[in-house]
């Protein structure tokens, strides 16, 4: 296998599984449009849950459903924060991510959890068609699970909750005065998001190995990266484009630091490469603009 | 009555310096099918007897009954199923990222449970389209388009038509029409009226134009200071002149002031 070919397929297999991630950041970042710090938490905690099920004898497939649930429930707790004590939205979030700091280290027990004798979601798949678990099998069977959560996603937002919760973050007073119930679809806002970053934790840490209390660090900042990489490229559009480009996002993100890497920077550095791509994504739309007119 | 208000005083800013009564122990009874318009000075009050009714500004004092019930405290979206608002900004009724039918389809939810269903099928479309057309603004063309890309006017007549799409039976219109050009003005006041009569509405509306006052509805009320200063009904409003109004005005709030001081 060329070097090429291996940064495409390493971009598109960790592309998948992050963007998980990024449908989730999209959520809260675009539609409830406030960067929810929770993601912090609840990304290694989705990796926790997993891998502490997992290594207790779990079904990969509940351990994963499991992390979802767990996920959903810390993205529960910041909007009950937020909307029932009036605290602001951010804070909430810090406050969330700040426990689930301990409540991670007290599911798995300790700072790192090896997955390397445990059943994953790869391939117990990859076992129903007599396949091995490597990253060709890993990239379908990751891109089928991304399919079915998108369109889940996208058909989500064209229902009646679905735009109750996209109102309630576009415009909360017209929500208010239509009848909706803003607490309740902040809740269920959080919640999905919450769920789909924690399935992405617990998807990575599968496939990586294991799960560690410091995988969750700068996860925020990743997924907006996606999200306005994506955004750039596509414009601001329909749910199914934006979900899309939200994918996409993440594939392009995970491609530049792959790219970043190979031109011979070391993983200390990949932080700064992160903030300049940030800083890029926010430009250009500006930059194109300008241009246009 | 439909709608009562018993002495609602309302103050902003509380216990500062900058301490402000917006409504002053203001009582009101509107019986169903009046169709109220409001006028009165900046800081008069007006919008914040809206707001009182729509309940997204609870008052210190005082009670809302409506309908024979005490919904004073009553959150804003729990009142949304028989109570419509219109805003003055376009901004604020209608959501500028959603196409015109998830408006409409957001709106014909008020008051049910909102579940996991489809919001826009081709029923719902039909409804929109046939409620759209009489407006005659092509709206009924445009259904899947966004919202942001509606002008003012006709932003506010989708506004209008999402305030009574689902049986609201009181209407609050706060300046609804004022940030429009005068011919779009015309447009959806007169639409204003027609949904108005059509659905037997009782409505209250805002409105800095005294010529509106005088040409729509059965009552208009002046306010100033938090206060109601008249309320002129039936063929006494038919006699009313924008001269005599702001003559009359002046009169009152001289008198009012004279007493104050």
């Amino acid at each position: 296998m060329s070097q090429a070919q291996a940064l495409i397929l390493n971009m598109f297999e960790q592309g998948c599984l992050f963007a998980f991630l990024g449908l989730g950041v999209l959520i809260t970042f675009r539609f409830f449009r406030f960067p929810d710090l929770t993601a912090e938490g609840s990304y290694p905690l989705g990796g926790a849950v997993a891998a502490a099920l997992l290594v207790a004898g779990m079904n990969p497939f509940l351990a994963t459903l499991g992390a979802i649930l767990a996920g959903a429930a810390a993205g529960l707790a910041t909007a009950l924060i937020h909307t029932k004590l009036r605290i602001n939205n951010i804070i909430a979030g810090i406050i969330v991510m700040t426990a689930l700091y301990t409540i991670n280290l007290r599911v798995m027990g300790k700072a790192n959890t090896p997955l390397l004798n445990t059943p994953t979601v790869f391939g117990d798949v990859a076992g129903w068609f007599s396949l091995p678990e490597n990253v060709l099998t890993t990239i379908p069977i990751a891109a089928a699970m991304l399919g079915i959560g998108g369109l889940l996603l996208i058909w989500f937002f064209h229902t009646d909750l679905g735009l109750a919760v996209r109102a309630t973050g576009q415009n909360e007073t017209m929500a208010l005065s239509l009848g909706v119930n803003v607490d309740r679809t902040k809740m269920v806002g959080l919640a999905l998001s919450n769920g789909f970053i924690a399935l992405s934790g617990a998807l990575v840490a599968q496939n990586h190995g294991f799960a560690d209390i410091g995988m969750g660090i700068g996860i925020l900042v990743t997924g907006a990266a996606a999200v306005l990489i994506g955004e750039a490229i596509f414009g601001d559009r329909t749910i199914a484009v934006w979900v899309f480009a939200a994918v996409v996002g993440v594939l392009l993100y995970r491609l530049l630091v792959a790219l970043a890497l190979r031109l011979g920077l070391e993983p200390i550095d990949l932080r700064l490469v992160t903030a300049l791509l940030l800083l890029l994504a926010l430009a250009v739309p500006r930059f194109r603009r300008r241009i246009l007119r | 009555m439909m709608l009562e208000l018993h002495g609602i005083s309302t103050t902003f800013l509380r216990g500062t310096a900058n301490a402000v009564k917006a409504l002053d122990d203001l009582s009101l009874s509107v019986a169903p099918g009046d169709f109220l318009t409001i006028i009165g000075s900046n800081g008069a009050g007006k919008s914040t007897l809206i707001k009182s009714i729509a309940g997204l500004v609870p008052p210190d004092e005082g009670r809302v009954i409506f309908e024979g019930r005490d919904i004073t405290r009553l959150p804003v979206h729990a009142r949304a199923a028989a109570i419509g608002r219109i805003a003055q900004d376009p901004a604020e009724s209608t959501c500028a990222v959603m196409t015109i039918e998830e408006n409409l389809a957001m709106a014909a939810m008020r008051g049910q449970t909102r579940g996991l269903r489809l919001a826009v099928d081709a029923r719902g479309r039909a409804r929109f389209r046939a409620a759209l057309a009489p407006i005659g603004l092509g709206l009924e063309a445009r259904l899947s388009a966004r919202v942001g890309t509606l002008s003012g006017g006709q932003r506010q007549a989708l506004a209008l038509l999402m305030a009574t799409i689902s049986g609201s039976r009181l209407l609050l219109l706060d300046e609804h029409a004022a940030s429009l050009d005068p011919k779009t003005a015309e447009i959806v006041m007169a639409l204003t009226a027609r949904l108005v009569e059509e659905r037997k509405l009782t409505t209250l509306m805002v409105t800095h134009n005294m010529q509106d006052a005088i040409r729509w509805g059965n009552r208009l009320l002046m306010m100033h200071a938090g206060r109601v200063l008249f309320d002129a009904r039936g063929t006494e409003k038919a006699a009313l002149s924008v001269p005599g109004l702001v003559a009359r005005f002046h009169e009152v709030a001289e008198d009012r002031t004279l007493l104050a001081g």
